[in-house]
């Protein structure tokens, strides 16, 4: 991270500290004078966006805690008194439920980014092996966060998924007790998951500055793929990145208040404003949005440990995806196959979502285990045999080359691109 | 340098590793209370029985009653549940274990298995379908027993698996009658 920066402390102040504790250079060195390839897209803002997320969410989430109550009895109530009594109790719920599933909106459009420019590929690897610890991180704060309100939704997603581990040979049932911590999903399974929702935001934190570290030791991916070689090649990241970045999150924000000011309750589900009850299961239960795909992989094997095993085995292969990529050219632009194989991917993985949002049966069924078979092949067929097919089409030979045109002595004034 | 590897093990070698052992049974030991304290409660086991009185459930009704949290379905079945639930040979169901706590583990699910002792029309049952743990729904489904919306699985009128996902039959929980109207669950 350090290393980038030419800052010398000037003031006694800055010099005292500097000598002691190198933050300031090292603030500089990673966010102000870091050299940034001069051709990022629009895509490569999501990043920012993400961070501005995970800050919304630690913010609103800290104040709905000072009027949340977690426990059976009083969590529904609590949670009604916040929309009620109080003061803007409504707008830092909304934002914090609506956060959500912004944050799993953007996270998705970083993960489909780096999959296709090849984000993934050496010397990244350990960056993208970070973003899917996040990502599960991620999955497991924002599930329980859903069980808090303790509605019906709460109640029975929270049932349905911790019984997912009872299908665990030997221990399985054991292990469910003991994530419980009863015999069934009851107030200490709740004051739990409230500790827990708690903690894991800031070991995303965590892990996310570690994400960072890694990227800034490589340096940035771009959309050519191609490193860069001159310092022609790259811009410090302020101001220009810092304003693009700005500049996205702005427009995110304007998404972002229109679901929590128009539409607050447009992704969750009715049943969820019934308070929970153990004897009754709602005729129909689906998890978030975020959750779809992976639940119909869950659905689409006729087997109870087999479907667990898949569903995880989904999120597991993303994490050896570096190596199942046997190309050695990193960006989507210059991989003709590849960049067709990837929509595909991209329209697999919608389809499942609306299947997971379907009943469990008929056609519905048959589709989720095409899709399912689909979604592996992908990963462990498709891209390791497309590396030794595909033709590849030349690359530029830098990144000034593939901005400015060819032909262009590096550095010389931007003319009209050519081509 | 080499030669090092093959000198005898010194009393130093001896105490670096039984202070790593001790070090490590001592840091195993101080994990544990901060796993086990997840595992149920005092109070949680506590409420680990109840008594019902069903003298007011006549034949083919059933009460749902609340034990260890969890819903437990007790019916007075009709004689034609039991006829059906009879007819149906053990060999063909896809569980074939009565899953009875009151029986051995290895006692196959025929009718008289499942049914409470001597009093053929009762079934008592834990009501969370055995696949991810939602609360079927009664005499609904192809076979007129139970029926679970969650994922599609079919119960018969025995609360035994016969389609769909679950694997297993509904929980016979540890019971029994402690008088002609009054069952003891737990």
């Amino acid at each position: 991270m350090a290393g980038h920066s030419n800052y010398v402390p000037q003031s006694a102040a800055a010099k005292w500290l500097e000598s002691r504790l190198p933050v300031i250079s090292l603030i500089r060195g990673s966010f102000v004078d870091f050299p940034t390839p001069k051709n990022l897209n629009y895509w490569w803002t999501f990043g920012g966006i993400l961070f501005m997320v995970l800050i919304a969410q630690i913010l609103t989430g800290v104040v709905l805690v000072m009027h949340y109550t977690p426990s059976t009895a009083n969590a529904f109530a609590s949670v009604e008194h916040i929309m009620r009594d109080v003061n803007f109790g409504w707008l830092l719920r909304y934002l914090h439920a609506n956060g959500a599933s912004m944050f799993f909106i953007a996270v998705y459009i970083h993960i489909f980014r780096g999959m296709y420019y090849g984000s993934y590929k050496a010397p990244r690897e350990i960056s993208w092996i970070l973003g899917v610890i996040i990502f599960l991180i991620m999955m497991a704060t924002a599930f329980m966060g859903y069980v808090l309100p303790w509605g019906q939704m709460s109640f029975w997603g929270a049932t349905v998924i911790t019984n997912l581990f009872s299908a665990i040979p030997l221990v399985g049932e054991e292990i469910r007790t003991w994530l419980w911590g009863g015999f069934s999903v009851d107030n200490p399974t709740l004051n739990r998951f409230f500790s827990l929702h708690y903690l894991l935001p800031f070991m995303i934190f965590g892990v996310v500055l570690l994400h960072v570290w890694a990227f800034h030791t490589t340096g940035n991916n771009n959309p050519t793929g191609v490193q860069p070689k001159t310092k022609q090649d790259t811009i410090p990241f302020h101001p220009y990145y810092t304003v693009k970045d700005l500049f996205a999150i702005v427009v995110f924000l304007i998404l972002f208040a229109w679901f929590a000011f128009y539409v607050p309750n447009y992704m969750g589900h009715p049943d969820n404003y019934t308070e929970a009850n153990p004897l009754v299961t709602p005729a129909h239960i689906v998890p978030e949005w975020y959750f779809l795909p992976f639940y119909a992989i869950l659905r689409a094997i006729p087997d109870k440990l087999g479907g667990v095993i898949a569903m995880f085995g989904s999120i597991a292969v993303l994490f050896v995806l570096p190596w199942l990529d046997t190309s050695k050219v990193r960006s989507g632009t210059f991989r003709p196959l590849f960049k067709q194989f990837f929509w595909i991917f991209g329209a697999v993985c919608i389809g499942l979502g609306y299947l997971g949002s379907q009943p469990a049966e008929g056609i519905y069924v048959i589709l989720s285990r095409i899709l399912t078979a689909y979604y592996f092949a992908h990963f462990l067929i498709i891209l390791p045999l497309l590396g030794f097919l595909e033709k590849p089409k030349p690359l530029p030979a830098s990144i000034s080359e593939a901005v400015l045109g060819a032909g262009q002595p590096a550095g010389a004034v931007a003319g009209p691109q050519t081509k | 340098m080499a030669q090092q590897d093959t000198v005898e093990p010194t009393r130093r070698d001896f105490l670096y590793i039984a202070t790593g052992a001790v070090g490590a049974v001592g840091a195993a030991a101080l994990a544990w209370p901060f796993v086990d304290q997840m595992n149920p409660d005092a109070s949680a086991l506590a409420l680990a029985s109840i008594e019902v009185d069903v003298s007011a459930v006549e034949e083919g009704q059933s009460i749902t009653v609340k034990w260890r949290g969890k819903p437990v379905f007790i019916r007075n079945r009709t004689a034609e549940e039991i006829q059906e639930a009879k007819s149906v040979p053990v060999g063909e169901l896809p569980d074939p274990l009565a899953r009875n706590s009151n029986l051995p583990a290895d006692a196959e699910a025929s009718d008289t298995n499942r049914a409470a002792p001597e009093k053929e029309p009762w079934l008592v049952m834990v009501g969370i379908c055995t696949h991810l743990g939602c609360v079927p729904l009664g005499q609904q489904g192809d076979f007129g027993g139970w029926f679970c919306p969650c994922h599609g699985s079919h119960y018969d009128t025995a609360g035994r698996i016969r389609k769909g996902p679950a694997p297993e039959n509904l929980l016979v929980p540890p019971f029994e009658f402690v008088s002609d109207t009054t069952i003891k669950v737990g």
